[in-house]
C-alpha cells in the first residue's frame, strides 16, 4: 500500500503525537523519519519539562497549546505508561529588579488560567530548597518532568500498533502536488497521500520549499546541557529557573531534576548556521556551570557525567531577537499541506494538544470514524530492577533471560534488551536500545554492556556486525572481523 | 511478608563468598582453601572465570611471581585449575545485586534470585574504565569512541575490528597494549596522546608497545575536540601548559575514525558502599587494615577494587593474603592506628593498623622524583627511612615495616612521607 490518506513528515514528538492521534481513526497514515529512530533530534535533546503556560502571551498558540497539553499529560502518562512527575518549578529572582519580572509572569500566568501560582520570599524558598539562594521566587506547581524520548517513543510505537506505517531512515527527497494528490519521493520509494503534514521540525522550511515559496526563515539556536551524576540528585527537589533573558527568547539556563535521578544544567542559547551542528563546547560547559552556580552556589565542580546539545527551531533571527508564535495552519497556496512551523519550547508540552488540532483540520476534508479495534500498549512496565524479590523470582521462572544482567550499572536484564530490540518501529541501533531500556546510560556509559548488546544483536537478531550502528545510518560501530575464517 | 519473599529466593549458606572471579577473586579463593576454608563460592557475572585476563592475550603475566612470562589466559588458567581441583564452587553469569553489612548477598542468575549467607565476604569486583565524560571532551558524539578495554574485548574475544585509523588518548597500560594490538591487526595507529609529562603506564610497556613500533607518544598533549556527526572523522589535539591550559597555536586536527580512551581505572565499589564499607577518597577502594579487612567486620577486599595494581603478580600476592585472613580471622583491637599520607604521597595501604607485626605497605607517589627518600614517622619520631632508586606515579612502591606494640599503644597515627633529594 503506497497510497495513504495522510503522510506525516518527521518523527519527532509532534509527528509522533499526530501519528498516534490519527491512528485512533479509520485512516491510512504513513510517517517518514529520516533518522534511524524517532526522537532523534530536538525531541530527544531538551529539558523534558511539561510547562505550565506562564511564559507565552495570552491568546498565542504557544500559550493555548501549552495549557491544553499540560492538562492532557496526566491521563497520557497513565494510559501510555511513560513516567511523569509534577515536581513544580521556582523562577528565582536574584534581586528586587528581577522580582518585578516575577510579577509580570504571575500576571500572564493568571490570565492564561495557570493555577496555584504564588510569589514567595527567598527564605521560604530556602526551606523547600536549601541549596537555592534567591531574593524572591515564583512558584509554579503545575510544571512537571518526563523523559522526552520515552514519551515520543511511546506515541510512535502505539501509532504503529494501530497500523500507522512508520518508516525510519526515510528521507523525503521531493514533493509534488497534482490535483488532489501529493506525490512523495523518498529514498525508500514513492508514496501518495491526500493530506501532507509537515512536522519536520528544523527542516520544516525545506519541506515547504519543495511545494511553494516559503514566507519564513528558520534560525537554529543551539542549547547545550550538562548531565550531573545521580549521586547529586538530592541537591534540588523542584526545577529551578532564572528570570528569563528576554532578548534570546528562551527561558534561561535552569537546573532540572530528571525522572532517572540525574540533574540537568542548561540549556544555553546560541544562534548557529547549521541546524545539524549538535556539538558541545568547552566555553558553554563553563557557562552552564557558572550560571547554575548563581542559582545554586553549592553546586559541586566535576559533578557532570555527560554533555549534549539540542537545536531549537526559531522563527526570529538573532538580530531581531525576542519571541515568535507557532504557525500551525493549512497552506493557502497548497491546500492539503498542513504546516507546523517554529515548534520550539513548549513544543513537548504542546504536542498532544497540537495533535488534536491537526485531527480537527484533517476532519474538515476527511470524515473521521473512530477505529473499533484501537489498542493501547503500555510503553514501559516497571523495570526488573524496580520489582520486589518475589516478582523478580517469578519472572525468572517464566523466562530465564530475566536472570541475565546485561547492563550492570542500571541492572537491565537480557529480557529488557531483547524487548527493546523487538520494538514495533524496528529501530535497532545501540541508541534505540539505550533510550528504550536505559542499558548503557549508567556510570560506566556502556563499558560493560555494549559487548553484550552487540552479541544479542548479532546472535538473536542476526544483524550483520558491519551494520550495527550507534545511532544513525552511517554511525557504524565496527570494521568487519579481526580475522576472517580461513577456508581449508 | 519478608519470610514469603525469602521462600521465593534460593537460599545458600557458605563460609566464604567471593564477589568477582577475576585474578584477585581466584587467588583469594585458592588461598582461602589452602588455609582451611571448605565451603567457598565465587560469584561472577561472566560465563567464565579469569575476568579481564581472558581478553589480555599479550604476555608478561607471572614474571614477578613465577619467573615465567605468560599470556593472561595462561596465567588465569593456573588458578582456575587449582580452584577446580579444590572443588571451589563457581556461580557464573551471576550478578550480585546487594550486599548487606550482616554478610547476606542478594544475587541473580538464570535460575533465580539467591539469598546467600556468608561467614566472610571477599570483595574482588575489579575496576571500570573512565569514559570520555570523565574529562568532558567537547564536540560531536559520533560512533568510534571506545575505552581501550572495550576495544580489547571486541578484538580479542569477539573477533570484531573497531577501527582503522586510531588515535589513543591516555597512556595507561591498556592503552599502550592496545596500540600494539591494533598495529598487529593492520590498523594505522596514529599516536598516543598523554596530558601528563610522563606516560601513565609502565615504562616497559612504553618501550615494548610504542617505541618498538614507532608509534609516537605526545606528552603534555590532550584531545580538545571530537568531530564527526555519525562515525568519528577527526580529533583535535593540542599541547598544554603546566596548568593544563591549551597553548594557543598548538592545536591540530588529526583525521581518524577511532578514538581509544585509556584515561585510567576506577575501582568498582558500588556494592561495597551498599554494604556500608568506607571508601578511601584517593584510592576509591575500601579502607582496609593490615588483614585486608574493610571497615565492616568480616568483609575483606582485594584486587583492583581495593587499589589499581601495576601488575597481576602484585595483585595476586595481596589477594592471597586477603583469602588467608578471611579464613583465619584475626582478633583486631579497638585501639587501632591510622596510616596518614604525608608530603609527596598520594595514598598508602593499609590505612589502618590493628595489631603489631611486620606490615607490608603499598603506596603511590604524587609526581616523578629522581632521588626519593621514604620516611615513616610515629609520634613525630622517624621510625623508618629508605632511599628509593626513583619514584613515578605509574609504579607502585612497597616496603615492609615492623610496627611495634609501643607504636600501637600510642593510639596515634603514623605518617608516610616522601622527599626528593
Amino acid at each position: 500500500m503506497r497510497n495513504f490518506h495522510i503522510a506525516i513528515i518527521g518523527g519527532g514528538v509532534i509527528g509522533s503525537a499526530i501519528a498516534w492521534e490519527l491512528s485512533k481513526y479509520n485512516l491510512n497514515v504513513v510517517a517518514f523519519e529520516k533518522s534511524s529512530d524517532v526522537a532523534s533530534c530536538t525531541s530527544k535533546a531538551n529539558s523534558g519539562v511539561i510547562h505550565s503556560g506562564i511564559n507565552s502571551p495570552t491568546g498565542s498558540l504557544k500559550a493555548r497549546f501549552c495549557i491544553e497539553g499540560n492538562r492532557l499529560f496526566q491521563n497520557l502518562s497513565d494510559k501510555l505508561g511513560f513516567q511523569l512527575k509534577w515536581v513544580g518549578k521556582y523562577i528565582a529572582a536574584k534581586n528586587k529588579e528581577e522580582s518585578k519580572e516575577l510579577e509580570k509572569l504571575l500576571k500572564v500566568g493568571v490570565k492564561n488560567g495557570v493555577p496555584g501560582l504564588e510569589i514567595i520570599d527567598g527564605k521560604d524558598v530556602k526551606n523547600k530548597e536549601p541549596n537555592i539562594s534567591c531574593y524572591k521566587a515564583l512558584w509554579v506547581p503545575t510544571a512537571g518532568i518526563i523523559l522526552p524520548y520515552s514519551f515520543t517513543i511511546s506515541l510512535a510505537e502505539n501509532a504503529v500498533k494501530n497500523n500507522v506505517k512508520f518508516m525510519l531512515e526515510t528521507e523525503v527527497l521531493d514533493l509534488q502536488k497534482k490535483e488532489d494528490t501529493f506525490f512523495i519521493k523518498t529514498n525508500k520509494g514513492d508514496f501518495q497521500s491526500q493530506i501532507l503534514v509537515n512536522s519536520a521540525g528544523l527542516n520544516c522550511r525545506d519541506i515547504v520549499s519543495m511545494l511553494e515559496k516559503p514566507d519564513f526563515n528558520v534560525y537554529p539556536s543551539r542549547g547545550e546541557y550538562l548531565v550531573l551524576d545521580k549521586k547529586y540528585c538530592n541537591l534540588i527537589n523542584s526545577m529551578i529557573y532564572p528570570v528569563p533573558p528576554k532578548k534570546l527568547g528562551v527561558l534561561g539556563i535552569h537546573i532540572t531534576p530528571t525522572i532517572e535521578g540525574n540533574i540537568l544544567l542548561g540549556p544555553s542559547a546560541e544562534y548557529i548556521d547549521d541546524p545539524l551542528d549538535k556539538i558541545t563546547t568547552k566555553k558553554m560547559m563553563e557557562t552552564l556551570f557558572d550560571e547554575a552556580k548563581e542559582l545554586m552556589p553549592s553546586l559541586p565542580n566535576n559533578s557532570a557525567i555527560n554533555a549534549y546539545s539540542g537545536i531549537r527551531c526559531k522563527l526570529v533571527s538573532k538580530e531581531k531577537g525576542g519571541w515568535a508564535d507557532y504557525r500551525i495552519e493549512e497552506s493557502k497556496k497548497t491546500p492539503g499541506l498542513i504546516n507546523l512551523i517554529g515548534i520550539e519550547s513548549p513544543g513537548l508540552t504542546a504536542a498532544p494538544a497540537i495533535a488534536k488540532e491537526i485531527t480537527k483540520i484533517v476532519s474538515k476534508s476527511i470524515k473521521l470514524k473512530i477505529k473499533e479495534n484501537f489498542k493501547t500498549i503500555k510503553f514501559k512496565n516497571k523495570r526488573f530492577s524496580e520489582l520486589s524479590s518475589k516478582e523478580q523470582s517469578n519472572l525468572i521462572k517464566k523466562d530465564e533471560s530475566y536472570g541475565r544482567m546485561v547492563c550492570r550499572c542500571e541492572n537491565i536484564t537480557e529480557y529488557e534488551v531483547i524487548k527493546a530490540l523487538s520494538n514495533p518501529l524496528g529501530a535497532q541501533t545501540l541508541s534505540s536500545v539505550k533510550f528504550r531500556c536505559r542499558a548503557g546510560m549508567g556510570r560506566c556509559q556502556g563499558g560493560f554492556c555494549t559487548q553484550r548488546i552487540v552479541r544479542i544483536m548479532a546472535e538473536k537478531f542476526k544483524i550483520d556486525i558491519n551494520k550495527i550502528k550507534l545511532k544513525s545510518k552511517n554511525s557504524n560501530l565496527f570494521y568487519g572481523r579481526t580475522r576472517e575464517k580461513e577456508d581449508d | 511478608m519478608v519470610e514469603l519473599e525469602r521462600k521465593k529466593m534460593i537460599n545458600l549458606n557458605v563460609d566464604i563468598a567471593i564477589i568477582g572471579g577475576g585474578p584477585a577473586g581466584l587467588a583469594a579463593a585458592v588461598s582461602a582453601h589452602e588455609n582451611g576454608a571448605k565451603n567457598i563460592v565465587i560469584l561472577d557475572r561472566n560465563s567464565w572465570l579469569g575476568g579481564i585476563l581472558t581478553q589480555c592475550i599479550h604476555d608478561g603475566f607471572g614474571v614477578e611471581e613465577t619467573g615465567i612470562s605468560m599470556t593472561g589466559p595462561e596465567y588465569a588458567d593456573i588458578y582456575i585449575k587449582k580452584a577446580k581441583k579444590y572443588g571451589i564452587k563457581f556461580m557464573n553469569e551471576t550478578m550480585v545485586l546487594q550486599i548487606e553489612s550482616n554478610k547476606t548477598i542478594k544475587a541473580v542468575n538464570k535460575k533465580g534470585l539467591y539469598d546467600i549467607k556468608a561467614k566472610s565476604i571477599i570483595l574482588s569486583m575489579g575496576c571500570r574504565e573512565k569514559t570520555r565524560w570523565s574529562v568532558l571532551i567537547p564536540g560531536d558524539r559520533p560512533s568510534g569512541i571506545y575505552t581501550a578495554g572495550v576495544a580489547q574485548a571486541f578484538i580479542n574475544l569477539y573477533n570484531i575490528m573497531v577501527g582503522k585509523n586510531v588515535v589513543i588518548l591516555g597512556s595507561g597500560d591498556v592503552g599502550l597494549i592496545m596500540a600494539r594490538r591494533l598495529k598487529f591487526e593492520g590498523a594505522n595507529v596514529i599516536g598516543v596522546v598523554e596530558i601528563l609529562p610522563h606516560a601513565s603506564g609502565l615504562p616497559r610497556n612504553v618501550v615494548q608497545c610504542l617505541d618498538d613500533y614507532d608509534i609516537p607518544l605526545y606528552l603534555n598533549h590532550t584531545v580538545t575536540y571530537i568531530k564527526g556527526r555519525e562515525r568519528l572523522e577527526s580529533v583535535t589535539i593540542a599541547q598544554i601548559d603546566e596548568k593544563r591550559n591549551v597553548i594557543k597555536g598548538t592545536e591540530r586536527e588529526i583525521k581518524c575514525d577511532t578514538l581509544l580512551l585509556s584515561l585510567g581505572l576506577i575501582p568498582e565499589n558500588e556494592l561495597s558502599m551498599k554494604a556500608g564499607v568506607e571508601i578511601d577518597e584517593v584510592t576509591r577502594g575500601p579502607i582496609v587494615n593490615q588483614y585486608f579487612e574493610t571497615t565492616v567486620p568480616g568483609i575483606f577486599a582485594c584486587g583492583n577494587c581495593l587499589q589499581v595494581y601495576d601488575t597481576v603478580d602484585l595483585l595476586t600476592i595481596d589477594a592471597k593474603k586477603a583469602g588467608k585472613y578471611a579464613v583465619k580471622k584475626m582478633i583486631t583491637q579497638n585501639n587501632n592506628i591510622i596510616v596518614q599520607t604525608g608530603k609527596g604521597v598520594r595514598y598508602v595501604l593499609p590505612q589502618i593498623i590493628d595489631n603489631p607485626g611486620k606490615i607490608h605497605f603499598t603506596l603511590r607517589v604524587e609526581k616523578i622524583m629522581k632521588t626519593p627518600v621514604l620516611h615513616v614517622f610515629a609520634d613525630k619520631k622517624e621510625i623508618f627511612k629508605k632511599k628509593l632508586p626513583w619514584a613515578n606515579p605509574a609504579n607502585m612502591i612497597d616496603f615492609k615495616l615492623d610496627i611495634s606494640n609501643d607504636i600501637i599503644n600510642t593510639k596515634d597515627s603514623i605518617e608516610v612521607v616522601l622527599y626528593d633529594g
